[in-house]
């Protein structure tokens, strides 16, 4: 399957960049000089040995973490910063919750509102956050877990569904909110192997699809090769190496990537 | 061995006064009531305050907290009694007695909220923030209603426990149950059956209250 032609792709400016990212938990320094950006309808994946900082990557495009030093722009707005007098001051929950209206994500293990049926899950914020109006936020979720594949289970609570269910409604919940950059925090890490292509069967569907950015953090090698236009592989804080899937999996040039590559694709 | 018993506990005496004695025990689940009421909102105040990222409100709050539930409910009676009229503020016994039954019991509630919490998983939080709800609405949509039904048994323990207590409000002339058995035996000059009633009054309410409470908890367990 083909889905690395995209025209935009890597050509128009970044919806995403990392200027000099920094960030570490006590004296552990998991995002160096971070330097990264997504294009608009790029889908990046992000792979590498655990505890390598990939995840913190997302996190701190979330606003989950703070970074301790550096920018990340989006959209060219800076997200943890807001300009004042040409001056880039910390920003305040007011200028987080602007800018990160256009990010979206899902978390490895769903975090699905375990108080609230499917449905409800995925128009509370469209209502309450984006204002919309609440019939039309009700038939567009309707719609949306359509889309995931379960429609017939719009009622059902998160302890009444699979995991793959409940992440299928995580996928439906995030796009509700029409984010322009979707974010994918190892979404299949926490299913027994089944439920895994039913999940990832969605995401393939919405890379296709292509208008929305997608930034993915994954173990899955053979989808990373399928649905990405870039692939990055991460270690110890900083980027080893990147490029088209079809480069990096089948020519990668550092030693650590080969070796990286090399033990997960032995099993 | 009948007869010995009417002898020792005269039942014709109970049973006429017990229409007063239902009428005190009315105040005493009013009071109660209320107080519990203001518990359950002053308890997530106190609780929402001491979680504040601005010291300057968690300090002092925090300092309150401690300081109230570290003296007696009978001192914090008398003080509200004796001590604010003398600054212009008189209240009616009953107010006072249940503002202080509040204050009090609100800062074992604050406990239970805080712990009811933190027991919310942080991707709870983390999912809230990814699709921007404002902080009212993760408090009042996603936390709250996550973190209070868990609390119910807790939070029923303190009712059954506050309804015991309000015997207290007899100290500051309240005609609650204590005080209206009290009356009676100054009166009549007999105790031993009002202040049986009383008590027996007291179980009525607070062992079923107890048995739901437990129900609760079985329900709420894991």
């Amino acid at each position: 399957m083909q889905t690395n032609e995209n025209p935009t792709a890597g050509t128009a400016d970044p919806i995403v960049r990392f200027e000099n990212v920094t960030k570490a938990f006590g004296e552990l320094v998991v995002l160096r000089e971070l330097d990264f950006s997504v294009a608009p309808a790029e889908k990046v994946t992000i792979i590498g040995p655990s505890g390598s900082g990939k995840t913190t990557i997302l996190r701190v495009l979330m606003t989950l973490e703070k970074p301790n030093a550096g920018y990340i722009y989006v959209e060219g707005e800076p997200l943890w910063h807001k300009r004042k007098n040409g001056k880039l001051m910390d920003a305040d929950e007011g200028h987080l919750r602007k800018v990160r209206g256009s990010i979206g994500m899902v978390f490895q293990h769903f975090n699905l509102f375990p108080h609230m049926t499917a449905l409800r899950n995925v128009y509370e914020a469209p209502v309450h956050v984006l204002g919309m109006n609440k019939e039309q936020a009700i038939a567009r979720a309707e719609d949306l877990l359509g889309k995931v594949g379960l429609a017939d289970k719009k009622e059902h609570f998160p302890s009444q569904l699979s995991g793959g269910q409940k992440q299928r409604v995580a996928i439906a919940r995030a796009l509700a909110m029409r984010p322009k950059v979707m974010l994918f925090d190892e979404v299949t890490s926490a299913l027994d192997p089944e439920l895994v292509g039913e999940v990832l069967s969605v995401i393939r569907e919405l890379a296709l699809e292509g208008e929305m950015a997608m930034l993915l953090v994954t173990h899955e090698m053979g989808f990373a090769r399928e649905v990405s236009d870039r692939v990055v592989f991460f270690d110890n804080g900083r980027i080893v190496e990147q490029g088209p899937p079809e480069q990096l999996f089948g020519d990668p040039q550092n030693p650590r990537t080969k070796s990286f590559l090399g033990a997960t694709l032995r099993h | 061995m009948f007869d010995e018993l009417v002898e020792f506990f005269d039942f014709q005496f109970a049973l006429e006064i017990l229409p007063q004695l239902l009428e005190g025990l009315l105040i005493t689940v009013q009071a109660s009531l209320v107080g519990f009421a203001l518990a359950a909102i002053l308890g997530l105040l106190m609780a929402l305050g001491r979680r504040s990222e601005n010291e300057l409100i968690a300090q002092p709050v925090g300092a309150v907290v401690e300081f109230i539930r570290s003296t007696p409910l009978l001192v914090q009676l008398f003080f509200f009694f004796y001590v604010l009229p003398r600054y212009g503020l008189r209240l009616p016994p009953f107010i006072i007695g249940t503002i202080a039954l509040g204050l009090h019991y609100g800062t074992y509630t604050s406990e239970v909220y805080r712990a009811g919490i933190d027991a919310v998983d942080t991707g709870q939080w983390e999912a809230a923030t990814a699709l921007n709800f404002s902080p009212v609405r993760v408090w009042t949509a996603i936390i709250l209603p996550q973190a209070i039904p868990p609390m119910f048994p807790a939070l029923g323990n303190y009712l059954v426990a506050m309804f015991k207590e309000s015997a207290l409000l007899a100290a500051i002339t309240v005609n609650e149950l204590l005080q209206t058995g009290q009356v009676i035996g100054t009166r009549t000059f007999r105790y031993l059956v009002p202040i049986t009633m009383v008590g027996l009054l007291y179980l009525l309410i607070s062992y079923p209250s107890s048995m739901i409470v437990r129900k609760l908890e079985a329900r709420y367990a894991n």
